[in-house]
């Protein structure tokens, strides 16, 4: 069954750390399968040959962060037919977004010797805040095997076998004994979207929530049963504000327990 | 050791056996080819695994269990089986986590249908508790119950050897004598074992279970030894760390389906889904079909499922349950009412693993007391 021409594959960077594309450059085994099946027309990690738009498939990596990026993004909307953010920074402005929590102004300030000559956007976002977005790989970075059966699924016509219910279903799967019933361990598996294959807890470290929230996160919940069991509000904050803080579930449970910390001044 | 008498075990006579002599029954389960399954520690705690001898087994610890909160501790003696259930069940082993149900090759004009290569394993479980041989009465009946027949875990089920242990320690979250599901082993297994201090009291379940029995060294079992099984037994029924009123049960849930309880425990509910994966009844799953890049290759994968994920609530167009509310209220009436109506019997049986595994400590007894203390509630608003 020969496709009639093979879809145009793109792969775009924003503010990012490249770790998400370096996934797709990781599918060594799969690369020139990969390669025979999409036409790789634009990825500059990879190959500074590019061609023309419009692309069937676009990629898109890292948080829009500057004014400039925003004109980016809408025009490689336009020139998609599908359009993936693929990571946490894509999908929910990043690490970087921590300075959303901030006046942007002062860290400006505080950088750069001459902080008049940068331009940027009060908030880290990610793309959908101003495209609309096909679908949503989520992680920090993205896995290899939901990238491959993203790409797989778009080959063949179908939805993505991905999964948006919690860590904690990839850990009992796996018979893999909860670090936080059974150790006491701080965990965010119950919030946080599977994809990791829950490997965090599969060495015994709690889940940090790099896939971001879960499709109906409870973090209010978890994180109360965490406040009455040892932590404190400012841990709390810390463990929702990592590289999925600006994820509006994590944003509010962290917002929530920096006002617990500070109510005098709220975040 | 007293010289083993002439006898022959025969299903329904007691055996009293020395402590040392399990070793003797795993060499001949072993030897019989059957992969033994029992309890050991693992990453801090007891789960089921493979073992090989009696060394692996979890002697002088037992468990502290409560609401979300599971400690391994060390015992004053050296038990074999001084401890209660843990976060596995045996349902892993009879119904895999991820099962591949078949593989599709691309054939020139057609596909090639490879079935899994699934010599199905032979397992003996060592350590099945009263609660778990009704939770696999139960899997039986959803399995192999009705017209639809799972021949995944019927090739499991029935090369099973099940060698149950009365339990003498109840835990912290178990309340199966609530339910009616123990501590005392239900007929099914082929061997029925209750420790004493100094040794084993076992019970001959089946025709299996006395033919592997006749070549391990042990003794008629006496009067008193009897007495001190029943007196165990009694002693571990009064010591249930929970309890359960059942009367009238699915009566009382299905009356107070907008009792304002369901909106208040969805406060708490993380939607995880984790009680539904330790829960030994449990039992569904979802069906992937994932294909390769080149489209010439396709799996059709199973893998366990829950209640309180979207997708499984996922039909004509929509999730129909959305809220925790409905996902929770789902699952716990199922477990406790409309099993009843589906299968003829409770889906929960008083293991407490929900309790226990419950990142936020939801115990269901308790959520089941405050709808029967306030029987007839209702919620000041529609949800």
């Amino acid at each position: 069954m020969a496709r009639r021409r093979k879809p145009k594959l793109a792969v775009w960077k924003f503010a990012s750390c490249d770790g998400c594309q370096l996934t797709l450059l990781d599918c060594e085994e799969e690369l020139l399968t990969l390669a025979g099946e999409v036409e790789i027309a634009y990825f500059l990690e990879a190959s500074r040959a590019v061609v023309r738009g419009p692309y069937d498939l676009s990629l898109v990596e890292g948080s829009i962060s500057t004014p400039e990026q925003v004109d980016q993004i809408r025009e490689i909307r336009r020139q998609s037919r599908f359009l993936v953010t693929i990571g946490a920074c894509a999908t929910a402005g990043g690490i970087q977004a921590l300075r959303n929590f901030a006046d942007v102004r002062g860290f400006l300030d505080l950088v750069y010797a001459r902080p008049e000559y940068i331009k940027t956007l009060e908030k880290s976002l990610p793309a959908s805040a101003y495209v609309p977005v096909d679908f949503e790989l989520r992680g920090c970075p993205i896995g290899k095997g939901p990238l491959l059966e993203l790409i797989s699924a778009f080959l063949n016509g179908r939805r993505p076998n991905i999964p948006n219910h919690s860590v904690c279903i990839e850990c009992k799967r796996r018979g893999i004994v909860c670090v936080m019933v059974a150790q006491g361990i701080p965990c965010l598996g119950p919030v946080t979207q599977a994809g990791c294959g829950a490997l965090c807890p599969a060495y015994r470290r709690g889940c940090y929530g790099c896939f971001g929230p879960m499709e109906t996160p409870n973090p209010a919940s978890l994180g109360d049963w965490l406040l009455a069991h040892g932590m404190t509000s400012p841990d709390l904050v810390r463990l929702f504000r990592t590289f999925n803080a600006y994820a509006p579930a994590f944003r509010e449970a962290g917002d929530r327990y920096a006002e617990a910390a500070n109510p005098d001044r709220s975040s | 050791m007293a010289d083993p008498e002439v006898r022959i075990p025969a299903p329904g006579s007691l055996w009293r056996m020395e402590k040392a002599q399990l070793q003797t029954l795993l060499e001949a389960l072993a030897q019989q080819g059957y992969t033994i399954i029992g309890p050991r520690i693992q990453e801090g705690a007891i789960v089921y695994d493979e073992i090989r001898q009696i060394s692996d087994l979890p002697i002088g610890w037992t468990d502290e269990q409560d609401g979300g909160y599971y400690r391994l501790k060390r015992r004053e003696d050296e038990a074999f089986f001084g401890y209660a259930v843990g976060p596995h069940s045996w349902k892993r082993f009879l119904h895999p986590p991820v099962f591949s149900l078949g593989q599709a090759r691309r054939n020139g004009q057609g596909f090639e249908w490879i079935p899994p290569a699934d010599p199905p394993p032979r397992y003996a479980f060592l350590g099945v508790r009263a609660c778990e041989l009704h939770a696999i009465a139960i899997l039986d009946r959803v399995f192999m119950g009705g017209p639809y027949v799972d021949p995944v875990y019927r090739a499991r089920r029935e090369a099973l050897f099940l060698i149950a242990v009365q339990c003498t320690t109840a835990g912290g979250t178990c309340f199966c004598a609530s339910m009616g599901t123990g501590p005392k082993a239900p007929p099914g297994a082929d061997l029925i074992l209750t420790e004493l201090p100094d040794a084993f009291v076992v019970e001959i379940g089946t025709e299996r279970g006395a033919a592997l029995m006749a070549g391990v060294p042990c003794t008629p079992a006496t009067e008193a030894d009897r007495a001190a099984v029943e007196a165990r037994l009694e002693e571990t029924a009064r010591s249930m760390g929970r309890q359960l009123d059942t009367a009238d049960l699915p009566a009382l849930l299905y009356r107070n389906l907008e009792h304002p309880r369901w909106e208040e425990v969805a406060q708490r509910c993380l939607t995880c889904g984790n009680c539904t994966m330790v829960c030994p009844t449990c039992f569904c799953f979802t069906i992937e079909d994932l294909s390769d890049l080149a489209g010439t290759r396709a799996e059709r994968v199973r893998r366990w499922d829950s209640c309180f994920t979207t997708a499984f609530t996922y039909t004509a167009g929509h999730p129909i349950r959305q809220s925790a509310k409905a996902r929770y209220r789902q699952w716990l009436t199922h477990k406790l009412a409309s099993w009843w109506d589906q299968f003829g019997t409770s889906g929960c049986v008083g293991c407490g693993r929900c309790i226990t595994w419950c990142p936020v400590g939801i115990d269901l007894t308790e959520e089941v007391r405050a709808i029967r203390e306030t029987d007839g509630a209702m919620a000041s608003e529609r949800r």
